[in-house]
C-alpha cells in the first residue's frame, strides 16, 4: 500500500501526518518527495547510509560535426537551444540552456548530422538510509535548479512495494505534487478549516480527480477556524479521517523536531487506526 | 519612472507569506499587487478584487494518437522519456511533457501536438489599488511561465499608471515558479517560523535568493512560540548579516481575520499590527535608499 500525504496550502501539518503515520505502522518506507524543501529528516532523523546523484540528459554540441542547420533549436519545445547561424554555415553557434532543458532527447535523436549526444547534468541528490527500522529515502534539490519532477522520478525510483509506503508530498497542485502523489494507493489531504485551507483543498481536490487516486481528508487545527471544510467534506462526500484540534504542545514539539507518538495516548490511538480506515476506503472505491 | 519591486517567499509553506502580503497592501500606497502563487492562490480571498480583464493562458502541448492512423509499431513508446505512451497505446496527458519526439517520429502521422489551455489570469481592481492575478488549470503545468506573464502584466500597468511599487506575494519552495517570481526584484522578503523546519527552509530560499543575487531581509513570524529556535535565527542572520525586518508575535486573532476575510491590520489593533506596520516602514526606507532600478 502507497499513501501519498498532500495538501495544496503549506504548513497545513503534512510532514506531521506522515511522520506520525509511518511511526505507527511496521515495515515501513518513507519517501520525502519535496526536494525543494524537504523536511522529514529532521524528524525521523535517519542514518544516511547510501547517497546517489540525480541527473538529467541535457544536450552537447560535437562543433565539428554541426553545421548550425538549426534542425535542434526548431524541435525543441523547451526553448533550450538556440542557433546563431554565421556567414558561412559553419561559423555559427549553438548555445545550449540546461536549465530550460527537460531531458526529452529530441534534438539527438533528431539531429540529422548526428552531432548531437547526451551528457549528464546533476540537478540533486538522492539520499537512503535507516531510522528506528523505518527506510527512509528523500532528494535534496540542488539550489538555483528550477526543475524538481525529475528528482521526483527517481525518488520515487526507490519505493519498495514489499513494504507500506509513506509518500510526503510539497505543496501545491502543480507538476511536483502531481508526480509526488501519482500512482499511489491512497491520498491523504491535510488541511485546516480557514478560507485559505478550504481554497487550497478544493484545487487539490480536483487535481487528485483529474489523475484518478482516491483522497480523504485530515483536518489539522480543526478549532482556530470556522466550519467551512466539514460543510465542504459532507456536501461532496469526501471522508473527513481523522481531527487534530490546535495544541500548543504539538507546536512546541514539532518546533523542535520531534513526533506526536508517545505525547499523548489518545493522539497515538488515532494514528494507529488510520491505516486500517484508508485500507477499507481503498476497498470502497475499488468497488 | 522608477519603480520598486518586493517580494515575499518562505521557503517552508503556511508561515505567513499571504497574511503579511495582504496587510502591506492595506499599509503600502501607490503600488500594484501580484499573487505569484498561482497554483494554490490565497491573496484574492482578503483583497476581494473586480475582475476588470481575464486572460487565456496558453502554454505547451499535449500530445493526441488518432487510433485510426496508429499501426502499433510501438516506437513512440520506446522513444518516449517520460511514460506517457501506456501499453495500449493511450496518451497520458498528465505525464506528457509536450517535446513532441513522438509526434515527429510516428511514420504514420498519427500523433498530433495540440496547444493546451493551462489557465487564466486576471487584472483586477481592489480597494488597494490594481491586483494581478491567475488561476493555473487543474494538473496542469508551466507555472513559472505563468508567474512571468503576471509579473509582466504588473510592469505593464506600472508603465501606464506611474506606480511605485510592484508588492508579489510569491510560491513556497525554492523551484521553478519561485525563481520566475524573484527575478530581477530589488528586495526579497522571507517569512520564517521558530521550527527546525522552518530554520532548515530558510536557509535554502536564503541560499536561492542570494543565487539570483537579490538583496534579502528576514520576518520572524510567531517568534514567541519558540524563542530558543528565534534567537538561532537571529544568530544565523547575523552571521550571514541578513537584516531582520521584525518579529511577529503569535497571535490567535490569525485565523479568525482569514475567516472575516480581512488583512490583519484591519482586523484589530494589537502588537501584530504594531509589528507589520514597522516591519513595512522598513521595507519601504530599504527600497527608497536602494539604487534604481528602471524599466
Amino acid at each position: 500500500m502507497i499513501i501519498s500525504v498532500a495538501s495544496g496550502k503549506g504548513g497545513t501539518g503534512k510532514t506531521t501526518i506522515a511522520v506520525n503515520l509511518a511511526l505507527s505502522l511496521k515495515n515501513v518506507q518513507f519517501l520525502d518527495c519535496d526536494v525543494e524543501e524537504p523536511n522529514a529528516h529532521l524528524f525521523l532523523k535517519p542514518v544516511i547510509s547510501e547517497t546517489i546523484s540525480a541527473y538529467i540528459p541535457i544536450p552537447e554540441i560535437a562543433e565539428e560535426k554541426c553545421d548550425c542547420c538549426g534542425t535542434c533549436q526548431e524541435v525543441c519545445a523547451f526553448n533550450s537551444i538556440a542557433v546563431l547561424p554565421g556567414e558561412i554555415r559553419k561559423d555559427g553557434t549553438v548555445l545550449i540552456f540546461p536549465h530550460l532543458c527537460h531531458g526529452c532527447g529530441a534534438c539527438s535523436c533528431l539531429c540529422p548530422l548526428g552531432a548531437i549526444h547526451e551528457v549528464k547534468k546533476e540537478i540533486g541528490i538522492v539520499e537512503k538510509g535507516f531510522s528506528d527500522g523505518i527506510q527512509f529515502v528523500h532528494g535534496k534539490l540542488n539550489i538555483g535548479e528550477a526543475m524538481s519532477p525529475p528528482l521526483i522520478r527517481q525518488v520515487k525510483q526507490h519505493i519498495d512495494s514489499m513494504k507500506s509506503v509513506i509518500i510526503d508530498a510539497p505543496p501545491g497542485t502543480s507538476c511536483p505534487v502531481i508526480e509526488s502523489v501519482k500512482g499511489t494507493d491512497y491520498c491523504l489531504l491535510v488541511t485546516e478549516p480557514t478560507p485559505f485551507g478550504l481554497n487550497d483543498l478544493i484545487l487539490a481536490v480536483e487535481m487528485l480527480k483529474t489523475i484518478g487516486v482516491p483522497f480523504g481528508i485530515i483536518l489539522n487545527r480543526y478549532d482556530i477556524g470556522d466550519d467551512c471544510v466539514d460543510l465542504y467534506a459532507r456536501e461532496n462526500g469526501i471522508p473527513v479521517l481523522m481531527k487534530i484540534p490546535f495544541d500548543r504542545g504539538i507546536a512546541s514539539l514539532y518546533s523542535k523536531g520531534l513526533p506526536i507518538i508517545g505525547y499523548k495516548s489518545e493522539y497515538d490511538i488515532e494514528f494507529k487506526k488510520l491505516p486500517e480506515k484508508i485500507n477499507t476506503l481503498i476497498k470502497k472505491s475499488e468497488s | 519612472m522608477v519603480t520598486k519591486q518586493m517580494v515575499i517567499i518562505s521557503g517552508k509553506g503556511g508561515t505567513g507569506k499571504t497574511v503579511l502580503t495582504a496587510s502591506l497592501a492595506s499599509l503600502a500606497r501607490d503600488k500594484v499587487m501580484v499573487d505569484c502563487d498561482v497554483d494554490a492562490a490565497d491573496l484574492h480571498l482578503l483583497l476581494h478584487p473586480s475582475v476588470k480583464e481575464r486572460f487565456e493562458f496558453r502554454s505547451g502541448r499535449t500530445a493526441r494518437l488518432d487510433k485510426e492512423k496508429c499501426c502499433e509499431c510501438g516506437e513512440c513508446i520506446d522513444i518516449c522519456r517520460f511514460d506517457a505512451i501506456g501499453k495500449d497505446f493511450v496518451i497520458d496527458p498528465v505525464s506528457c511533457e509536450g517535446c513532441g519526439l513522438c509526434s515527429r517520429i510516428c511514420r504514420y502521422g498519427a500523433i498530433a501536438m495540440e496547444e493546451n489551455l493551462s489557465g487564466e489570469w486576471f487584472v483586477s481592481d481592489t480597494r488597494y489599488g490594481p491586483f494581478v492575478h491567475a488561476r493555473l488549470g487543474i494538473a496542469e503545468d508551466n507555472s513559472g511561465k505563468l508567474v512571468s506573464v503576471v509579473r509582466q502584466a504588473a510592469k505593464d500597468i506600472v508603465k501606464k499608471e506611474q506606480k511605485s511599487y510592484i508588492l508579489i506575494d510569491g510560491p513556497p519552495g525554492i523551484g521553478c515558479p519561485v525563481i520566475a517570481a524573484i527575478t530581477d526584484t530589488d528586495l526579497a522578503v522571507i517569512v520564517t517560523e521558530p521550527t527546525i523546519s522552518g530554520i532548515h527552509d530558510m536557509l535554502r530560499v536564503i541560499d536561492m535568493a542570494g543565487h539570483f543575487q537579490i538583496p534579502t531581509r528576514v520576518v520572524i513570524n510567531k517568534y514567541d512560540l519558540n524563542p530558543e529556535n528565534s534567537e538561532k535565527i537571529m544568530e544565523i542572520c547575523a552571521s550571514k548579516k541578513i537584516e531582520i525586518l521584525g518579529k511577529i508575535p503569535f497571535s490567535a486573532k490569525v485565523p479568525r481575520s482569514l475567516v472575516k476575510a480581512v488583512p490583519y491590520v484591519e482586523f484589530t489593533q494589537d502588537d501584530v499590527t504594531e509589528e507589520m506596520i514597522s516591519i513595512w516602514n522598513k521595507m519601504e526606507s530599504i527600497i527608497q535608499e536602494k539604487k534604481s532600478s528602471d524599466y
